[in-house]
């Protein structure tokens, strides 16, 4: 069987290879791929690549809004005040925190919710499904808002509900410390995202195929061998698709930091600071340059993520 | 084939443009010109005398209002990067007035004439006056003026030894309330009222945060948080929240309000919303009448003994586009705005305080607003927070370092705030 395939796989002895480039079916499809492409991509070099030039070109100058006669050329130094400024490496570490610890939470989560979802009773399957996505479908602002009200100290039922907890009383004031604020963020986060993991892994689980489950059943492994050995390797690229977004996505966390603490007590993040320095300050320079290194870091993350894990997208898809 | 396809394409595009032509090229409405108005959200007052003064104009001008945002640092983000955008479609605007210095020196404000200011200056309070001015000049008009009042539980306050018809110091005020195991509402919140609060206590201890504001050389900007007023006024900060309440750190007005409304605070210092906020809880049957019954209003607490209060200035001026189109239509429309009586009757509906003293004494003010010869005397009294164009670096600044006050060192927090706001206005610091 196997043979067979390969022989009919490789060309005929003697018959003409194959154009370079692939064959004239290929090359369609390709030229069709980039008519039903090309203007997705055109508009995303508009609206994405336009505004980071722009933003760059800004980082260099020191620019104010309310004072657009003094505009002055200054280089590399907004990076160097930013760089060499404690309140950057603060953000900067607030947002790494909340990242890692919302993400490696959200993670686990997101993959117990797809495994309920998975295996859940086909009836009831739609609405668990719908459930489960619920909290994703709320606006965030809405969502920091909610969890803001739930935790204040007037309108909050928190403290009320949960004061047999040691640590917790009438009179908690959750968004009063870093280390409470930073638990209600990222709590909100957890909330408000984790759905989305788990819908994006459950994509995943769908797509390991059940006669290797089947096997390694046949041969003996036990259900945690068979998570290990079989279901996480073949979801390697779902896996790396829900955590490279989510990241992403948690690196750049504003509202639930802007709705609950304004940035109080240390939990500004990278993007809090931004929005600090450009629409607050209206300093467009230095506000650019903040924006800018935000989307360094992002790219850094990305590039990280496709190295680290090893995973070819292209080659899930079964294109090589 | 081909040119049933082109004939198709050129078909769509065609309906494309007819469909964006009548927003676009819909030519001038007809009717007299529309004056935008953008307004801070209240309670429909501003939106009524707009009405009014439309209908007033006899067909000259109608007035449209926009609402801003609620915080007044977003409204001022708005306006401003509609400003910088030369938006004429802003001809009035509500500023909070710690901006105004900003949108002058930005030239987003249309010179007010002299008649018109001279007109809609008379019998303004002190306070006000000063608010809506910059570099010696009215570039803005006085529209209605808050100020921060000591409101006190009555039947608390009892058994203290305070005389509340007497001037009363911070001191004797924290005293009374840790001898009632009580507690005083005031915004330690990481926000704008932060800055009202030390700039009110600085005021009333004699010193001012910004001395010299060097409004062309920001690196010039001379403070005094080093001198024993702003000295004494972190130590009040620091000592009133150690009778704060759990929440002094994140409370604001709102939750400030809630509080002393419950009875959880002795005191607060708050502004005059309160008092309509409670009768309003009467009528809905929230709260009984002994509630407001209870209410009693004092002059704002004294820094120093003897030296009387400089207590916090806010309210309203209005500003013109200096990009509208109709700027003299829109200063007609000002002067119908901030008239005596649209005053008196945004005072009597809105529980917003009038600019123009004789609104005081109308009965009917005297009737709804038992305090408003307090309020009033309380205006003439108040003092502007800093004026300089780069207001919003220095009242962030002081937020960033005054936060939360309970941890503050009042020796050194007043220096260390200074330095910074040196540095981020050399642009030397992120903030």
């Amino acid at each position: 069987m196997t043979t067979t395939e390969s022989t009919t796989a490789r060309p005929a002895a003697g018959a003409a290879p194959a154009p370079r480039g692939g064959s004239d079916r290929a090359r369609a499809e390709q030229k069709l791929g980039w008519y039903l492409a090309g203007p997705a991509f055109a508009v995303m070099l508009l609206v994405t690549a336009y505004p980071i030039v722009q933003a760059f070109y800004y980082s260099l100058f020191d620019y104010r809004l309310t004072d657009p006669e003094n505009i002055s050329f200054v280089g590399l130094k907004n990076y160097a005040v930013i760089l060499t400024d404690s309140i950057w490496w603060t953000s900067f570490g607030v947002t790494v925190f909340i990242t890692v610890v919302t993400v490696a939470v959200e993670l686990v989560l997101g993959f117990l919710l797809a495994l309920v979802m998975m295996n859940a009773l086909k009836a009831i399957r739609p609405v668990l499904r719908a459930a489960i996505l619920i909290p994703y479908a709320v606006i965030t602002v809405v969502s920091a808002f909610s969890w803001q009200y739930a935790f204040s100290l007037d309108s909050g039922f928190v403290n009320s509900w949960f004061d047999w907890l040691p640590g917790v009383s009438a009179d908690t004031d959750w968004f009063g410390s870093t280390g409470s604020s930073l638990f209600v963020i990222c709590l909100a986060e957890i909330w408000k995202t984790t759905p989305f993991v788990s819908l994006l892994l459950l994509a995943g689980l769908a797509q390991v195929p059940d006669v290797l489950q089947e096997a390694a059943r046949v041969d003996g492994a036990t259900w945690w061998q068979r998570m290990w050995k079989v279901t996480l390797p073949n979801m390697k690229a779902a896996i790396m698709v829900a955590l490279l977004f989510r990241t992403l996505d948690a690196f750049r966390v504003f509202d639930s930091v802007f709705v609950m603490t304004a940035g109080a007590n240390n939990t500004e993040t990278v993007s809090f600071l931004a929005y600090r320095q450009t629409i607050a300050r209206v300093e467009i320079g230095l506000g650019s340059a903040v924006s800018v290194l935000l989307f360094l870091s992002v790219v850094i993350i990305c590039i990280g993520f496709i190295k680290g894990f090893k995973v070819d997208l292209s080659q899930v898809r079964g294109e090589k | 084939m081909r040119r049933t396809r082109w004939r198709r394409t050129l078909a769509a595009g065609a309906a494309a443009v007819a469909l964006a032509l009548p927003a676009g090229c819909g030519g001038a409405p007809a009717g007299p010109p529309v004056l935008n108005w953008y307004i801070n959200p209240d309670d429909g007052g501003q939106a009524e005398i707009a009405q009014r003064c439309s209908a007033a104009s006899n067909g000259e001008y109608s007035i449209a209002v926009s609402v801003l945002p609620r915080r007044s640092a977003e409204q001022r983000q708005q306006l401003i990067r509609r400003l910088a955008a030369n938006d004429s479609s802003i001809d009035i605007m509500s500023i909070d007035p710690p901006y105004i210095p900003e949108f002058a020196e930005a030239k987003f404000l249309a010179p007010v004439p002299e008649d018109v200011a001279r007109r809609t200056t008379a019998g303004i309070v002190n306070s006000a006056k000063e608010g809506a001015s910059w570099n010696g000049r009215l570039v803005t008009v006085p529209f209605w003026a808050n100020t921060q009042l000591l409101w006190y539980r009555k039947s608390q306050v009892t058994g203290t030894g305070l005389d509340m018809s007497k001037p009363v110091t911070w001191d004797q005020v924290v005293a009374a309330a840790r001898s009632k195991n009580s507690i005083i509402a005031a915004q330690g919140i990481r926000a704008e009222s932060l800055t009202v609060w030390l700039n009110a206590l600085v005021e009333g201890g004699g010193g001012q945060i910004i001395t010299d504001a060097s409004p062309q050389d920001p690196e010039g900007v001379q403070l005094g948080l080093d001198s024993p007023a702003a000295t004494k006024a972190a130590e009040i900060m620091k000592a009133v929240s150690a009778v704060g309440g759990p929440g002094f750190s994140t409370n604001s007005e709102d939750e400030n309000s809630n509080a002393f409304q419950a009875g959880e605070a002795m005191f607060q210092v708050n502004w005059p919303f309160v008092w309509g906020k409670v009768n309003s809880a009467v009528e809905a049957g929230t709260v009984p009448q002994s509630t407001p019954d209870d209410f009693g209003a004092a002059l704002y607490p004294q820094t120093e003994t003897g030296r009387p209060s400089s207590p916090p200035y806010g309210g309203i001026n209005l500003g013109v586009g200096a990009f509208s189109n109709h700027v003299d239509l829109a200063y007609k429309a000002t002067e119908c705005i901030v008239s005596t009586e649209n005053q008196r009757q945004y005072f009597l509906t809105n529980g917003n305080p009038a600019a123009r003293i004789s609104v005081f004494t109308d009965p009917d003010v005297v009737e709804k607003f038992p305090m408003a010869p307090v309020i009033a005397q309380s205006l003439q009294q108040a003092k502007p927070r800093p004026q300089t164009p780069y207001y919003s670096e220095v009242s962030e600044s002081i937020q960033r370092t005054y936060h939360p006050t309970a941890g503050i060192d009042p020796p050194t927090v007043g220096p260390a705030t200074a330095a910074l706001i040196k540095a981020v206005l050399a642009k030397e610091e992120l903030l």
